[in-house]
């Protein structure tokens, strides 16, 4: 019931043939998890992912509802209702996390191409909030507000950008960790020393300069 | 239910770090028989009486708790290897030595629903505490030496409790150092509309759920 997994998602590629095979999608589902809760930014949605979990754990609601009717032990059945409630945990928590960062930053992500990171149902919720949020805002302060301020996007007209809108700071620092040697790697523009990236050494970076590697799946964040 | 930690303290709560460590496989020893166990995260089985098998932990404290089998500890949780990992640790002040991952977490279940089936549980707790504090002191002196602009930091072995822990302040130390070491900020212009938003301010003022 536990199936194998091909690739994961267009978010992570597994470019090790070992890890293809014994990667359970509650592991890939962990590390979603894991990643997104880490990251500043709103990752790429894992639909296929998601998708497949949903219908293990459709299948697996089933089959203990039978369990529990064809009288096979309790105690079976409270293990599989425990696995159950485990990865339930880890989906819902891997899509509350993604709620949490669409509501904190929805104007940036309708604005840049962070849209295409989420899913149908996300993006629907994103337009709905923003929609809901500038008209609130708009009745109750901005249109009281003397006209060279009105803007939901501007401080005032005399900005040049929407600095009324907040961004994720993807210069935060993460720790993380890489499961193997990726050689000297050039942090930033600003000079500094190079740093190398070895099997199992925990560094604290900013997320901005590995921020490929976490896309890859080369690096993992802790 | 999937209740959402508070982002401003520490990513992910100490539950959560010990949701992941329950994951860690160990052995058990059962004394029932019962028919393999086709679960999403895995397949386990089948269990015998008194044939060892592996489970990851979550299960085996489940089992224990019902009175199915019996936990054999890891080996690094012996009194043997603790005390000299312990001594390691003490005699080296910038060196952490390779514990499990999950060391803190997996010896803590252990001890609250496995103490029969460790050797010596008090010598071996109290051990696990002696090294949790000596490190724990280490994180502390090695962090004081972060002076100024740090591009990255590198700590090699060290856990995942130990890393919940420190996360917070160390993200935040070295962001403040970043930003008062910024040479933009030493030539940054006055007008308005100029103004990039200082990287703390762009997080929209929320009132925190409490």
């Amino acid at each position: 019931m536990a199936s194998g997994s091909e690739e994961g998602g267009t978010g992570i590629q597994i470019d090790e043939y070992e890890s293809l095979i014994s990667t359970t999608d509650v592991e890939l589902l962990k590390r979603a998890w894991r990643h997104e809760k880490a990251a500043p930014e709103i990752l790429q949605y894992e639909g296929a992912l998601v998708q497949r979990i949903r219908e293990q754990i459709q299948l697996m609601v089933e089959t203990v509802e039978e369990f529990a009717e064809s009288g096979i032990d309790p105690l079976t059945v409270s293990l599989y209702e425990m696995d159950l409630d485990r990865t339930q945990f880890l989906l819902r928590s891997y899509l509350r996390i993604r709620l949490h960062k669409i509501e904190k930053y929805m104007i940036h992500i309708l604005k840049t191409d962070l849209w295409n990171r989420l899913s149908e149902q996300e993006q629907k919720f994103a337009k709905r909030c923003t929609d809901d949020l500038g008209k609130h805002l708009e009745q109750s302060v901005l249109s009281r507000l003397p006209d060279g301020y009105k803007s939901l996007l501007k401080q005032s007209t005399a900005s040049e950008e929407d600095d009324m809108v907040s961004e994720p700071q993807l210069d935060t620092f993460v720790i993380c960790k890489s499961k193997r040697d990726l050689g000297t790697f050039q942090l930033d523009d600003s000079g500094g020393v190079p740093v190398e990236l070895l099997a199992g050494n925990l560094n604290i970076l900013r997320y901005k300069s590995i921020k490929p590697l976490v896309e890859s799946g080369q690096i993992d964040l802790v | 239910m999937a209740g959402q930690s508070d982002p401003h303290f520490s990513l992910f709560s100490a539950e959560e770090v010990e949701f992941m460590a329950e994951d860690e496989m160990i052995e058990i020893v059962p004394n029932m028989r019962m028919d393999p166990l086709n679960l999403l995260c895995g397949d386990f089985g089948p269990f015998l009486p008194q044939i060892a098998t592996q489970v990851p932990l979550w299960l085996a404290v489940a089992l224990k708790r019902r009175g199915k089998c019996t936990i054999r500890p890891p080996e690094w949780l012996s009194v043997e290897k603790l005390t000299e990992a312990l001594e390691a640790e003490r005699e080296s002040p910038r060196v952490f030595q390779p514990l499990p991952f999950h060391y803190v977490e997996i010896s803590r279940l252990l001890f609250d629903h496995a103490r029969d089936d460790i050797p010596d549980i008090y010598m071996v707790r109290s051990l696990v505490e002696d090294i949790r504090n000596v490190r724990f002191h280490k994180i502390e002196i090695n962090l004081e030496e972060i002076q100024g602009r740090a591009h990255a930091v590198k700590i090699k072995n060290l856990s995942a409790m130990e890393v919940n822990i420190v996360r917070p302040f160390v993200v935040r130390a070295l962001q403040a150092f970043y930003k008062h070491d910024s040479p933009e900020m030493i030539d940054q212009s006055d007008t308005t509309a100029n103004r990039r938003p200082q990287v703390a301010d762009h997080v929209p003022r929320r009132v925190v759920r409490r």
